[in-house]
């Protein structure tokens, strides 16, 4: 077990520099740096995010207070949006568990920034300003979820059926539990991490948006098309680098999605989560129309000095921590 | 039944697949920001020796394989079976022709194989990296010749067919890399 760090001392000198440009470009905008907790009593409903959590013992709380690390700033940056912050971003430490290997430690560094009236467009369009100031990059690609569907599958992920699917899946090899799969967005997204993801962003940033409502997260749906949702994604040269909505606004909404993943985790044996009632009361009080977006900031030190693995750009990966 | 999940995948670990003992050559995690984690793992199976790519949903479990490798001694072959000893317990144990496969042809008596069991039976025989053996067939080296250009066809004992430098002639014993089939020089007696 070696004591020094995972990153070379020259490679931690240029991610300051990175950091230190990611600010610079905020502070011209006009940009309220914030610094929310990393510990919260509540916690993402999401299903396939794993959380860490520990217990506060103190005054008040004599018998114990789980508390969550955060797997990112959102629903506390939320709430200053709703408190009437502006446009706000953070740098800070997000926490997930079981995600460890080439692009992931359990503790990373995420970049999140919200703009009040901005829709999605508004905000591909600055995440790829960023890019461009930071890896020098030219402007960005911009595709639906359904043009790149068709475009690399010839399939329509909108309209097409389970079997359909299926069938692409297993004439892609992609694995014995395709034969099986009854979740259609699982295999969305095998399709798109195997076949897609490989083929896209190769030359520059790649953004992806109005992915299927199933996968909205915490994005609006389309009013135009209500099968999608105003969530976007940026890929570059095999990293996922970013994802943003046009934020969901509607309480009642929000926590009928928190709801329905908790009903999915009790489906899948998995335990439910406790629903974050500030935020839920955060939007009931208004959230201004706004988009926001999370992006990696180690990854974007990856790419920067192009490096192979995280660890070359962390001081400390988990195994050294 | 022992099972794991994908996050104790490594490499080296012994997995069924297909019904088949294999071998983790390999394991990727791809976990998107949001949705379903895969891992991506290579896998050689280890009967039939094939390897293969394999996308399986994180969080799913398989069972262990109960494989274990052992030091066995070759005895003799009696038509059906190899039989081999472990040479501290003098345990034996009979491998079918399916298992023995293509090291039949370096087998040598007493040399010490690695045979790979699958819940007690033999299903790999992995003979050692080096054997000595006798040529029975080759066809006479001119006399003077010892340079080996490009050398010559030679049947040993057990029926393998190496290439050997012109000299080698019937009689004499060579050493052969079974890992590659090639000969590496001769066995002065």
């Amino acid at each position: 077990m070696s004591w020094q760090p995972s990153a070379s001392i020259e490679a931690l000198r240029q991610r300051a520099k990175v950091l230190a440009k990611i600010r610079q470009f905020f502070v011209q905008r006009d940009v309220l740096e914030v610094d929310t907790p990393a510990m919260s009593q509540a916690t993402v409903t999401d299903v396939h995010l794993h959380t860490f959590d520990t217990t506060f013992v103190g005054p008040g709380f004599a018998n114990g207070q789980k508390l969550y690390l955060q797997t990112s700033p959102e629903f506390h940056m939320k709430r200053l949006l709703c408190a009437g912050s502006g446009a706000i971003y953070q740098i800070n430490k997000s926490f997930r568990n079981e995600e460890s290997g080439r692009y992931h430690n359990p503790e990373f560094t995420m970049l999140e920034w919200y703009q009040p009236d901005y829709d999605h467009l508004a905000l591909i369009d600055e995440v790829d300003q960023l890019l461009q100031s930071i890896l020098e990059t030219v402007p960005c690609e911009v595709m639906s979820y359904q043009q790149v569907f068709l475009q690399y599958l010839n399939v329509d992920p909108l309209t097409a059926d389970i079997e359909q699917l299926r069938a692409l899946a297993l004439a892609h090899d992609l694995g014995d539990f395709v034969a099986t799969e009854q979740d259609k967005d699982t295999l969305l997204q095998v399709l798109f991490c195997f076949v897609i993801e490989p083929k896209i962003g190769l030359t520059r940033p790649m953004a992806i948006y109005h992915f299927p409502a199933s996968q909205a997260a915490l994005a609006r749906l389309e009013p135009k098309d209500l099968r999608v949702a105003r969530r976007f994604e940026f890929y570059y040269r095999g990293i996922e680098l970013a994802n943003g909505f046009h934020e969901l606004q509607d309480p009642t909404e929000q926590l009928a999605r928190f709801e329905a993943d908790n009903l999915q985790r009790q489906q899948q044996g998995l335990i439910e989560q406790p629903i974050d009632h500030h935020l839920i009361n955060a939007l009931s009080a208004g959230l201004p129309d706004c988009a926001g977006v999370a992006l990696g900031v180690d990854r974007l030190v990856m790419l920067a000095l192009n490096k192979a693995h995280i660890n070359e750009v962390l001081s400390f990966d988990v195994t050294r921590c | 039944m022992a099972t794991v999940s994908t996050n104790e995948f490594k490499n080296g670990l012994k997995l069924m697949f297909d019904g088949e003992p294999s071998n983790i050559i390999e394991n990727e995690t791809v976990k998107p920001g949001k949705g379903q984690a895969f891992n991506r793992v290579k896998i050689r199976k280890l009967i039939s020796g094939k390897v293969l790519e394999k996308t399986i949903k994180s969080g799913e479990t398989f069972e262990v394989a109960d494989v274990m490798e052992c030091d066995l001694a070759y005895l003799y072959a009696d038509g059906e079976f190899w039989h081999f000893m472990n040479n501290d317990t003098f345990e034996q144990i009979a491998a079918e022709e399916a298992a023995v496969a293509d090291a039949v042809k370096w087998l040598v008596e007493q040399d010490v194989c690695i045979i790979t069991l699958w819940n007690g039976n033999p299903i790999t025989v992995t003979p050692p990296n080096f054997v000595e053996l006798e040529v029975t067939e080759t066809d006479p080296g001119l006399k003077g010749d010892t340079a080996g250009t490009g050398g010559k066809p030679a049947t040993l004992s057990t029926g393998a067919v190496v290439r050997v430098p012109l000299f080698i002639q019937i009689g004499e014993v060579i050493k052969v890399d079974t890992r590659t089939g090639e000969y590496v020089s001769r066995v002065s007696k």
